[in-house]
């Protein structure tokens, strides 16, 4: 096997992208808070995507499979570390998500997300038989869910709803008998009621009416809601430019640098905007796609297309609450929101599909 | 390194041999780039609804969000006296209002209680606007002179989250001089009321405009009140200032009104009348201006600035001296034997006198079979005479021989019985009696014993202070009368053209030879005299119940005593001024001319000053005393009206 392999072969279409995205996210970032005391969110939002390349480069270069085959540490210490965040862990805005100092402090449950998407490709990858048992299944849920509940106790619902694409994709891909299928749709009929009353904390509850109704709650979730509808709606087809957004800069949107940052792009860039965004992530996530398809051995198939479910899953739940076609859960947009651990974790991921795609001609 | 990643991943391989499958899941690669497909458009459409469909919805709800409409007051005109000082100014303070635009009813609670207000008379005010179709960037003024604890109540309550509706505007606030210093000529403002919104005079204003009441401030409403401004600000969602838009409306100040009121000659006026109930008008007789207008008692103008508190209302309108009225053009009183002028004109034109006429005067005489009283015992009078010693036995008999129409006739044409004209509201007509009158208003013939009375100024005659200054000044400068007016602006009021009487004006030197002599040959009005001055005048003293009732005893009470008046003008050849004083129960009108003369002297004085030297502005005492402006500590985001 080849030490070195040929910069040629890097998806120079999906770093082009992913810099494109970066930018419209740092500028936008910019805009929501240049007059604001976050207004130093962008350039450390530039010291995350720095971090970021370094972070892909070092995941591009280190084979997969050596990865693979650390999936069993790499699980222990993810759920160490998040049992470390009950106890170690700051809580802010009333939940208890990060391990470090106030100033400097990661996410620890979003690069538990890489860990379950290497530990779903490796399991799928050892499966014997050509389709998922019951057995597997249970197991591999069982393994998925005990990090998603810790998640879920800190409290953060929309972190733990993410590890749940990154199951439902490997099974896919795996093969399942339907019945089975039919089986945990019933008992998800059942269970999310009653863990609608025993489960979900007042707030998310608040969160999920509001989704349904905003107007039931105008000061709370479905004020944002509102607010968020109202800035995309009057960005218009063509936006009303950089900083001139009343909604964002107006800070009638919550947190336009962060979970909103898509709605105050939407404000300021319109349609217009907003359809090459899309695109861009579109194109992206194609890209990712096609490196499954091209992957040199089912580990990379699996690897490849868990990162392109969950970040479609983070797109489309961010994206789907800008409009107000999704609950408010929380979670950020890749690539764009401010925040480090998201970003950091967003390129290692983006690392490992190229990865995969360095090794696709291999022997 | 390298080796043991290669052993690995060797292991790994080996033990599954996947390689060679790597399309095994292609069709299903194929269905998620389908669903992805799906959910891409899914969330464009959700953008397309919004952006694209109908974003002019979203775009107004965001202006509604971010826009605030703040009014800016046009400050009203300043009011001046003849040489530009001021009489009426504005000072700056802080009201609060509700902005319209994003009120909601249930906020009005916690404002109330926050702010000390009545929550019933404040819903009641904001169903008011609403109910009166107000164009909604109308805010509702709800309270005015903040202080600086109401400030930071309406500073820490103004967010978008809690009371988005809280304006604070910077307002001109009227400042009248203190201690009712012409306060019944300038008048007062006020919050405009829903009735008189309702009259044609007002219907130009909307709810919440503060308006002129009374005085000038009403009469000159359309010069002194200005045009208000409109401020659009952008604010956040703090409720915080962030741009101001470039679609400002300014608001255009009111312009000032320069009056005809000489401050000097004002406050000497208001001196002379200190404690006392009454009148004062001073005029030009050549023009008809208004140097000086005095009514006492006299209320403060400022209680009204803004809505006046009911307590200070009932006040003032329950006080029996009626402090409102303004005497000067509304107390109609008999003038007296200020009348004695008139008749003796009347009777020299009509002929019903001559030169020669004489009457003998024992103390009164009797007419119809009823002893009409004179002061004294005269002994012999002629005319002259009779005006210096103001002999009641010669006038009964000058009216004896006349017709109570031609008594009528004189005294309309020196302007009694009809309203002068002066530019207030309000004004009295006063009565003159005739045959016609007593048919309208008693349904009976006239008398002629009636008469004697008529001749002395009693029975039912009856006078104001501004309409005998205005007939005794017309007679001074030989026939002439000029309509009264305030306003030095003769575009703004229309004045009536000079009405020339046709009388012969040697009779009119006679009855002003006769006035010359009541102030300078020892005639009753002894006490206007001022050396160097040819002053002319007429006491009166004008009884308030009949002799009639005295001999039977009636007691009389201290608001019983005969009002005083007196009326003179200065000079004698070339009259440039003349004044008339209303004593309210002074008993003597030789008590009211110590007024007139005040009045004059500093007329004179000052006209002597003025051509001495250069002019200079008389120092005045101290008028205004601006009330304590809420102190700056407060931060309050209220900007200056342009």
């Amino acid at each position: 096997m080849p030490a070195y392999r040929s910069l040629r072969d890097l998806d120079w279409l999906m770093l082009a992208l992913v810099a494109a995205i970066c930018a419209l996210g740092v500028l936008q970032i910019f805009s929501a808070t240049y007059d604001t005391h976050y207004a130093d969110a962008w350039w450390k939002q530039l010291i995350w995507i720095a971090a970021g390349f370094i972070a892909m480069w070092i995941a591009t270069l280190v084979d997969y499979h050596t990865l693979l085959g650390q999936v069993p540490v790499l699980y222990v210490l993810s759920v160490v570390t998040l049992g470390a965040t009950f106890v170690l862990g700051m809580t802010a805005f009333g939940s208890r998500r990060w391990i470090g100092t106030a100033t400097y402090h990661i996410q620890v449950s979003e690069f538990v997300k890489i860990v379950l998407v290497l530990l779903v490709a490796r399991y799928m990858t050892e499966l014997k038989s050509e389709q998922l048992q019951l057995s597997d299944l249970l197991k591999l849920a069982g393994l998925i869910g005990l990090p998603m509940i810790m998640v879920m106790l800190q409290p953060d619902l929309g972190t733990a709803l993410t590890f749940i694409p990154i199951l439902l994709v490997g099974v896919f891909l795996a093969g399942f008998r339907w019945q089975y299928a039919v089986a945990i749709l019933v008992i998800v009929a059942v269970v999310a009621p009653a863990s609608y009353y025993l489960v979900l904390k007042d707030y998310q509850r608040a969160r999920l009416i509001s989704f349904i109704d905003p107007s039931q709650d105008p000061k709370g979730s479905g004020y944002q809601v509102i607010q968020s509808k109202i800035a995309v709606g009057s960005g218009a087809l063509w936006g009303r430019g950089v900083t001139k957004g009343t909604q964002t800069q107006g800070r009638f949107l919550p947190v336009p640098h962060k979970d909103f940052i898509f709605s105050a792009f939407a404000e300021e860039h319109g349609f217009v905007g907003v359809i090459v965004a899309l695109g861009m992530y579109f194109v992206l996530l194609m890209q990712i796609v096609e490196n499954a398809q091209t992957a040199p051995d089912r580990a990379g198939t699996y690897l490849c297309m868990g990162i392109a479910a969950v970040m479609l899953f983070h797109v489309l739940v961010n994206v789907g609450m800008v409009v107000g076609r999704m609950p408010v859960t929380g979670i950020p947009l890749p690539l764009m929101s401010s925040g480090g651990s998201n970003i950091v974790a967003v390129f290692l991921m983006l690392g490992l599909a190229n990865n995969v795609r360095l090794r696709r001609f291999v022997n | 390194m390298k080796l043991r990643a290669d052993r690995e991943h060797q292991q790994i391989a080996d033990s599954q041999l996947l390689r060679d499958d790597s399309k095994f899941a292609s069709g299903k690669i194929a269905f998620f780039q389908y669903l992805m497909v799906g959910i891409f458009l899914f969330l464009i459409t959700g953008f397309w609804d919004l952006q694209v469909r109908n974003p002019e919805v979203y775009q107004e709800r965001a202006m509604r969000n971010s826009i605030k409409s703040i009014p800016v007051l046009a400050p009203r005109g300043k009011i001046l006296d003849r040489d530009g000082r001021v009489i009426v100014d504005n000072h700056s303070s802080f009201s609060l209002f509700l902005s319209r635009e994003n009120l909601k009813m249930e906020h009005l609670k916690p404002i109330a209680e926050g702010l000390n207000l009545d929550y019933d008379s404040l819903v009641a005010r904001v169903r008011r606007f609403q109910s009166r179709g107000a164009p909604t960037y109308q805010p509702i003024p709800i309270k005015e002179e903040l202080t600086p604890a109401e400030l930071s109540f309406v500073e820490s309550h103004k967010d978008a989250d809690t009371f988005p509706e809280l304006e604070v505007i910077h307002v001109q606030h009227r400042l009248y001089p203190r201690s009712g210093f012409a306060a019944h000529v300038v008048g007062y403002v006020g919050e405009v009321s829903e009735a008189e919104l309702d009259t044609p005079e007002f219907a130009r204003f909307h709810q919440g405009d503060v308006i002129g009441k009374e005085g000038l401030e009403r009469e000159y409403n359309d010069i002194l009140t200005g045009t208000d401004g409109q401020r659009r600000v952008e604010v956040d969602s703090f409720g915080n200032e962030r741009r101001v838009l470039s679609d400002d409306k300014e608001a255009i100040p009111g312009k000032p009104l320069q009056t005809t009121l000489d401050l000097d000659l004002q406050a000497v006026a208001e001196l002379a009348m200190e404690n006392r109930r009454g009148a004062v008008v001073a005029l030009d007789p050549r023009t008809g201006e208004v140097l000086a207008m005095v009514s006492r008692p006299a209320f403060d103008p400022n209680l009204f600035a803004g809505r006046i508190r009911s307590k200070d209302w009932k006040e003032l309108v329950d006080n029996p001296d009626h402090p409102l009225m303004n005497r000067a053009i509304q107390a109609q009183q008999a003038p007296g034997s200020t009348f004695k002028p008139i008749m003796a004109l009347a009777a020299l034109e009509t002929g019903a006198i001559d030169d020669n006429f004489h009457v003998n005067c024992p103390g009164g005489a009797t007419f119809y079979g009823r002893f009409f009283k004179c002061h004294a015992k005269h002994g012999g009078v002629d005319l002259h005479r009779g005006i210096v010693q103001s002999c009641d036995t010669f006038f009964y008999n000058v009216g004896n021989r006349m017709d109570i129409d031609d008594i009528a006739h004189y005294a309309e044409m020196v302007g009694y019985g009809h309203k002068t004209g002066v530019d207030l509201p309000h004004e009295a007509e006063g009565v003159v009696p005739s045959r016609r009158w007593k048919i309208r208003n008693f349904r009976e013939k006239w008398y002629p014993g009636e008469n004697i009375s008529v001749s002395v100024g009693q029975g039912a005659t009856t006078v104001t202070p501004i309409q005998m200054a205005a007939a005794i000044g017309g007679i001074a400068i030989g026939g002439m009368w000029f309509q009264p007016h305030l306003t030095k602006d003769t575009d703004t009021v229309h004045l009536m053209p000079a009405r020339r009487g046709e009388v012969n004006l040697e009779n009119i030197q006679k009855v002003i030879s006769g006035m010359y002599g009541v102030v300078n040959e020892g005639g009753t009005g002894g006490r206007a005299r001022i050396p160097g001055i040819d002053v002319c005048g007429k006491t009166g003293s004008a009884q308030l119940v009949s002799n009639d009732a005295i001999k039977a005893g009636f007691k009389l009470t201290d608001n019983m005593k005969d009002n005083a008046w007196f009326v003179g003008f200065a000079p004698r050849q070339a009259p440039e001024i003349v004044v008339a004083a209303l004593f309210e129960n002074g008993v003597h009108g030789q008590f009211a001319a110590p007024i007139v003369r005040d009045v004059l002297k500093a007329y004179f004085d000052k006209k002597a000053r003025l051509s001495q030297a250069a002019p200079q502005i008389a120092s005045l005492p101290p008028l205004f005393h601006p009330p304590a402006a809420p102190t700056t500590a407060v931060s309050a985001p209220v900007r200056d009206n342009p």
